[in-house]
């Protein structure tokens, strides 16, 4: 190393093209690393307060508010507790239209991530709006796939952000097969640009950093999990939903309004290179073609390659949605009615785990007989690995100060790895309280 | 304004889905660019300036900081719209301004509540002067092109200001009353046509905030008529209009 590397001292305040409000703070001082933090100083929001005194009706109303981009993932969640906690048995019907509306954000919120704010990296840009001139053909694919996310929200759930229609037990307004026909034909024809965002994605270069960590998901024995399973982790825990506090042990720390997460090691990792190293046997076949085509192999411990483990994600869950569409169509639309009322007496706690585009995402509420909640916690996938992006830092640091690189280089290299976990600040900010009263 | 007026967006305590809904625009937001510029969008690019013509502010005041910036924000800015429930009425967060702070901050951080102190969520015109509101949760994004148009084009932007039932009863919808559900469509301002909630067959749960003057004796009458608690009835409004608090004391 020469005299000019062993210092360093980054501090990037509001770091950029992400969700949310995070600092990067990194110091060496005689070539040593002697402080190194991921800051979250979004305003804290206490979610889990908020929902006492919250109707079983109405839980969902508030808890999508969470996030803008995981609104029908922190939906779903919230519905699933809630129907855990009735007792309620969803049908055949209902959940594969919940699967097509998570499947669909998973999409959305990818094809966000990928194109809006990680391509500029790879292209040079500040951001994706003066590509809009140098690459038109890549915005604008970027802009037809979004929109379709954003369309089939809209048949399904009215929006995307924030959905409507989904209530507990089932939907207030059902599509008619003839909408589900149209939608599946309309969805077809994007075939063409899921296939060009691989090989767009293919000729990117990742950066070099390899890092084994414990990579959390769930895992169903049918199907690559994301609406249904339980919790599993590459060091081989596994748990029940009710019993997540078995692998999901949190802390809180100073520097950040979002609490960290391990299990049983100082870190774990959860999203789509989670997802992929735990159920990577699973992908549809059209995903494992692209896995191939853009050189992604499970065990994968480099993280920059989350974001190439999303656009493998995104082509799983384009033909899931295209599967679901057609066995919803040939069995036909049944009219029904989802419960106007709380079952009399029933109280209890129920657990919603699914996952959403940046992890594992937990919701538990504990209701009193009249359907209201009295007590909630909420375990956000960005939190979980806000622990994981620190570790990354100390092990990435020496890394590239020993590659000599310059400072504005490292700087530029920590925005990207951030970015590579896609960190959905707005949802982390807002613990979870201990244990119920 | 100078020849290209310059813009920027910033967010406090929210979830950022209006931004989303901003970007949700897609290629209608291209003209907008040949006219403008984006200086400051934290959320979607790199950059910032010394000074904005226009500037859009998503989320609710719910710390000493958030303050702070707000007023930082408006000292730099020319025309500041409020984007969103959360900026305009304090959304979903006033929810917390009904109960004890200490005790929300004790059940969400434990013994480390001090670390992370919070006060009553407010909207931005409690603290500053908001020049435009774009209301909603999220916002329609066509009323934000439509406002937008406005500005670079200087003309007074008019909120709609009559009830959500005005849009649901032209969009054909059976009324949800009729249905034995609570909708607050009856007093909340209009303006998300056609993506309104009744029209996926659920209540208006009033994210838009109320209509200048609401009938409510007649919301009351409904309401009673249907046999709803004082307690129902409280819970339905301060949902998204924890600030409207007379309208529920008077429910």
């Amino acid at each position: 190393m020469t005299e000019a590397s062993k210092t360093l001292d980054i501090r990037v305040d509001y770091v950029t093209r992400i969700e949310g409000h995070g600092n990067i703070v990194a110091k060496v001082q005689d070539g040593e690393l002697v402080e190194c933090r991921m800051e979250i100083t979004e305003s804290p929001r206490f979610f889990e307060a908020m929902l006492r005194g919250r109707s079983w009706a109405d839980a969902m109303f508030l808890t999508t508010r969470i996030c803008g981009i995981c609104a029908c993932g922190h939906g779903t969640a919230s519905l699933k507790a809630t129907e855990d906690a009735m007792g309620f048995t969803r049908s055949e019907q209902t959940e594969r239209l919940r699967r097509i509306v998570l499947a669909a954000e998973q999409l959305e919120s990818h094809w966000l991530h990928c194109y809006f704010l990680v391509a500029p990296d790879f292209f040079g840009a500040p951001s994706v709006i003066p590509m809009a001139k140098t690459h038109t053909d890549v915005v604008l694919r970027a802009m037809r796939l979004k929109k379709l996310s954003h369309h089939i929200c809209r048949v399904l759930v009215g929006r995307h952000t924030h959905p409507i229609g989904m209530v507990p037990g089932g939907y207030m307004k059902l599509p008619s097969v003839r909408t589900l026909k149209e939608l599946r034909d309309h969805v077809a024809s994007f075939d063409k640009d899921v296939q060009d965002t691989v090989d767009l994605f293919a000729t990117f270069e990742t950066p070099a950093l390899e890092r084994e960590t414990e990579y959390e998901s769930i895992t169903h024995p049918q199907e690559y999990a994301f609406f249904d399973g339980r919790l599993m982790t590459s060091d081989g825990d596994e748990a029940d939903s009710h019993a997540y506090r078995d692998i999901i042990h949190e802390e809180v720390v100073r520097h950040s309004t979002a609490k960290h997460v391990k299990n049983r090691r100082e870190s774990l990792m959860v999203g789509a290179l989670a997802r992929f190293n735990n159920n990577h046997g699973q992908l549809n076949p059209e995903a494992k073609n692209a896995a191939e085509r853009l050189g992604l192999a499970a065990p994968c411990t480099n993280p920059f390659h989350n974001n190439t483990a999303q656009i493998v994600e995104t082509v799983h869950c384009y033909y899931d949605i295209l599967l679901l569409l057609d066995s919803l169509i040939e069995a036909g639309i049944e009219d029904e009615k989802p419960p106007l009322e709380w079952p009399a007496g029933c109280a209890g706690t129920g657990v919603g785990i699914v996952e959403v585009p940046r992890g594992t995402l937990v919701h538990e509420y504990e209701y009193d007989e009249h359907g209201i909640v009295t007590g909630a916690n909420l375990v956000i996938p960005t939190n979980q690995n806000l622990a994981n992006i620190e570790a990354d830092f100390r092990a990435y640091i020496p890394q590239v100060m020993e590659e000599g690189k310059r400072e504005e280089e490292i700087t530029h290299l920590l925005e990207m790895l951030v970015r590579a976990y896609d960190p959905c600040i707005s949802c982390s900010a807002h613990l979870v309280k201990v244990e119920f009263k | 304004m100078a020849d290209k007026p310059t813009l920027a967006f910033f967010s406090l305590a929210c979830c950022e889905g209006c931004q989303l809904q901003v970007l949700a625009c897609e290629e209608k937001l291209l003209p907008i660019l040949e006219k403008a510029d984006i200086v400051r969008f934290r959320e979607a690019s790199d950059g910032d300036a010394d000074h904005y013509d226009v500037t859009f502010v998503e989320g609710s005041i719910v710390t000493a900081h958030d303050l702070e910036r707000i007023k930082e924000i408006r000292a730099k800015t020319d025309t500041l719209v409020a984007l969103g429930a959360c900026a305009t009425i304090a959304g979903v967060n006033a929810v917390k301004n009904f109960q004890d702070p200490d005790d929300v901050a004790a059940y969400v951080y434990g013994d480390k509540k001090e670390w992370f102190p919070h006060i009553a969520a407010r909207p931005l015109k409690a603290e500053v002067p908001v020049d435009v509101e774009i209301h909603g949760c999220p916002i329609n994004s066509d009323e934000f092109l439509e406002v937008v148009t406005c500005l670079l084009m200087g003309k007074p932007y008019r909120q709609p200001n009559y009830p959500v039932c005005v849009d649901c009863k032209l969009a054909g919808n059976v009324c949800l009353w009729n249905k034995g559900i609570p909708c607050l469509g009856v007093v909340t301002r209009a303006g998300c046509a056609p993506l309104m909630c009744p029209s996926a067959g659920h209540k208006c749960i009033g994210c838009r905030g109320l209509v200048d003057n609401p009938n409510t004796q007649a919301a009351k009458d409904v309401m009673a008529e249907f046999g709803l608690t004082v307690d129902d009835v409280l819970r339905e409004f301060r949902l998204f209009q924890g600030i409207y608090d007379e309208v529920a004391k008077e429910a």
